[in-house]
């Protein structure tokens, strides 16, 4: 049996390290290249391409992609409507799919195994599938506003955020979170007196950060890449998101690529800011749970 | 009190009666981003028209070129079209076809004198008409080829396939180059179409049968369509022109810095071309392989929704349009071609004698519309295909042959796209 020295744990350290480094760096490189790419002119960027000069701020270096995007697109705007979109859908998602996985696993009530399962299949269907439908649906809905009862719900805030309030794989998240919570919690509060709405919201809640984080994450990403939904029911460029926004950068033969790196520079910040403030519960979610981001 | 009640009162209603008065039209315009001029002068447009009367009120909305397309056909669907819609030239078929579009139903009258691509006809009627066109040409220096002793061809006497060749090889020969001629095979999608498919009717051949619309065969992959397809392979076998990953750069600068001797592009590139060379550019016609030059027309045009409520409304200000002060107003913002000869003539760049004149006269002489029937979409797609598989090395009949099958086949999915 081999000894554990200092030093042979200090080798493991060191290796340990070394292919995390490794790891980072390739996960980091399309950042990287991106970021850098944004602060070049395209001749150079294309040529750059080809070496490692496209990773560092080598050469020709401003911020004129960044003014030129400006001025091309109002991307003020785009990343507003997709922060509001996503983070009211993210809110409402939580709220929504974690109530009705707490029907699932804490209530007793008829044919709730048939309706889990159902909402489990949904996770199979893609969305790009039930667009069509979804739209022709969307675009008759009733909607009480200010001016009254009127028809349609394209070309709004609604129309982005609604269909995608409630969906199979945040249940499912929240179910397999809540069945593991100690049942005898529950059941203490219940004797106590305590009610289902009580128990939700000072005793499970407070346990789900995790799950939540993991739930909010998964759907912050999905509505921040938002594309082809956005593209067919909103007309209006005030609410148009982000990612409808990266086809003012084409037009039908050229691609200014330095504007495009610096717009896509631009709209990753809210991504990355909304993921570190959530990394730690999302971490220990997926070290929990299992799920993969 | 009561006084200050009715004076508010009859304030709000002079205020709101020239509004009641006006019918709102929506328009989509696909230029979101473009950056240029033309967006400005769309606006401009419609700022123009709705002070000249009172009658309509022009509102537009701008979409990004990439989703324009697919925004007009969920909007079709979900029975959301605007009333005015601006299409690219050889799309308004499908979108006719659809009843995404009705008739313009304006006097054909007024349009006489244009050149032929900004006028969008589908089964004898008019459906779009644009305000400026586009043409192609071998763009080079007088001094490079009267170095190389190259004859210069004009629109009467085009260069034939044999002396067009020569002079590639030629180039190529002297080693002065990296490549004797830029095709612009970094520019992808709609070029293809626009930019070869004449030099493939040139030699005889077409996308689809024009004479019925109902099939490929013997155009697409006839002798005239393999003779061609043997040809296009061979110019980037033999590294005389650069292949499909070229880099977008260098399309856009490889001339000017004398990486390439000739450059098969646009009149929109064309003032940095006078600029860098000044009189020793030089805009050639297209070079005749056998059945005439030939070069790709059609434009983005302004038509009228399917479901517009106000297709007069519509027609108003597509004829407020027509005028040659407007195609003379984009021409020089945006460098493109003026569709009337006497809107040239006030332009900057194609008045006679201005530095791009050439290319009215090429639109005029050698422009032809892609195919006009719906299935264009698709075969536009297909056509690319072919041609960059054959590019990159494919077998010519096998791939002619194939794209054949696809287009035939879509054809008859659509039961003849209504020709």
């Amino acid at each position: 049996m081999a000894l554990v020295t200092s030093e042979n744990r200090g080798l493991r350290l060191g290796a340990r390290y070394a292919v995390l480094v490794l790891v980072a760096i390739i996960f980091i490189f399309p950042l990287l290249f991106m970021a850098m790419s944004s602060l070049k002119p395209d001749n150079q960027l294309l040529l750059d391409t080809s070496s490692l000069r496209a990773f560092l701020p080598v050469g020709e270096i401003s911020l004129d992609n960044y003014k030129d995007a400006f001025e091309r697109a109002p991307i003020g705007v785009f990343v507003f409507n997709s922060v509001l979109i996503t983070g009211l859908t993210v809110v409402l998602t939580l709220l929504v799919c974690s109530l009705a996985a707490f029907s699932f696993v804490f209530l007793d009530w008829k044919g709730r195994d048939v309706i889990f399962s159902i909402i489990l299949a949904t996770l199979i269907i893609p969305y790009e599938t039930i667009f069509i439908p979804l739209l022709l649906m969307a675009s008759q809905l009733p909607w009480i506003s200010t001016e009254g009862l009127e028809f349609g719900w394209l070309n709004s805030y609604r129309v982005q955020i609604i269909p995608f309030i409630a969906d199979g794989l945040s249940v499912f998240l929240f179910v397999q979170y809540f069945k593991d919570l100690p049942r005898e919690l529950i059941e203490a509060s219940r004797v106590e007196g305590a009610s289902w709405w009580f128990i939700y919201r000072k005793v499970v809640l407070p346990l789900s950060g995790p799950v939540i984080a993991t739930a909010a994450i998964l759907k912050f990403l999905f509505m921040y890449n938002q594309y082809l939904w956005p593209l067919m029911v909103v007309q209006a460029e005030e609410i148009r998101p982000v990612m409808v926004g990266l086809g003012y950068f084409t037009d039908q033969l050229n691609v200014p690529w330095g504007e495009v790196m610096a717009y896509l520079t631009i709209i990753t910040v809210p991504v990355l800011a909304f993921y570190l403030s959530l990394q730690r519960a999302f971490i220990a979610s997926v070290a929990s749970t299992g799920v993969k981001g | 009190m009561r006084l200050l009640i009715h004076t508010t009162m009859l304030a709000a209603i002079g205020f709101a009666s020239p509004a009641l008065a006006e019918t709102e039209l929506s328009m989509w315009y696909h230029g979101a981003g473009s950056a240029n001029a033309e967006e400005k002068l769309i606006n401009q447009l419609v700022d123009e028209f709705n002070a000249s009367q009172s009658d309509w009120k022009v509102v537009i909305e701008t979409f990004p070129q990439l989703a324009y397309n697919d925004a007009v056909g969920a909007a079709a669907l979900a029975g959301e079209l605007p009333d005015i819609l601006d299409v690219d030239g050889p799309v308004m078929p499908n979108w006719a076809w659809a009843n995404y579009m009705q008739p313009l139903g304006i006097d054909e009258a007024k349009l006489e004198g244009y050149l032929p691509g900004p006028i969008g006809r589908w089964n004898g009627e008019v459906y779009s008409v644009g305000l400026w066109d586009a043409a192609v040409a071998l763009t080079t220096r007088r001094s490079t080829l009267e170095k190389y002793d190259i004859r210069i061809p004009t629109l009467e006497e085009p260069w034939s396939l044999d002396e067009f060749n020569s002079a590639l090889e030629k180039i190529k020969a002297s080693g002065d180059f990296e490549f004797p001629l830029d095709l612009g095979m970094a520019w992808k999608g709609e070029w293809y179409p626009y930019a070869f498919s004449p030099l493939l009717q040139s030699f005889g051949g077409d996308i689809v049968d024009r004479s019925t619309y109902q099939s490929a065969e013997d155009v697409l992959n006839g002798d005239s369509a393999l003779a061609f397809g043997e040809w296009w392979q061979g110019l980037f076998q033999n590294k005389l022109v650069p292949g499909t990953s070229q880099d977008g750069a260098d399309r856009e600068t490889g001339l000017l810095e004398g990486k390439y001797a000739m450059s098969w592009n646009g009149n929109w590139a064309a003032l940095p071309v006078v600029e860098a060379f000044g009189d020793d550019a030089l805009f050639l016609p297209a070079p005749d392989f056998g059945n005439g030059s030939t070069i790709g027309a059609a434009s983005w045009q302004f038509g009228i929704s399917g479901t517009s409520k106000h297709p007069e409304g519509a027609r108003a200000f597509i004829e407020f349009a027509l005028q040659d002060k407007w195609f003379a107003a984009f021409s020089d913002g945006t460098g493109l071609i003026p569709v009337t000869s006497t809107a040239a003539a006030d332009t900057a760049n194609y008045k006679p004698g201005g530095s791009l004149e050439v290319f009215y006269g090429l639109s005029e002489n050698q422009a032809l519309v892609r195919p006009v029937t719906p299935g264009y979409i698709v075969q536009a797609k297909v056509f690319e295909k072919a041609l960059a598989d054959i590019a990159n090395g494919a077998d010519v009949a096998d791939t002619l042959d194939a794209a054949v099958d696809e287009i035939n086949e879509d054809i008859e999915n659509n039961k003849g796209y209504g020709h």
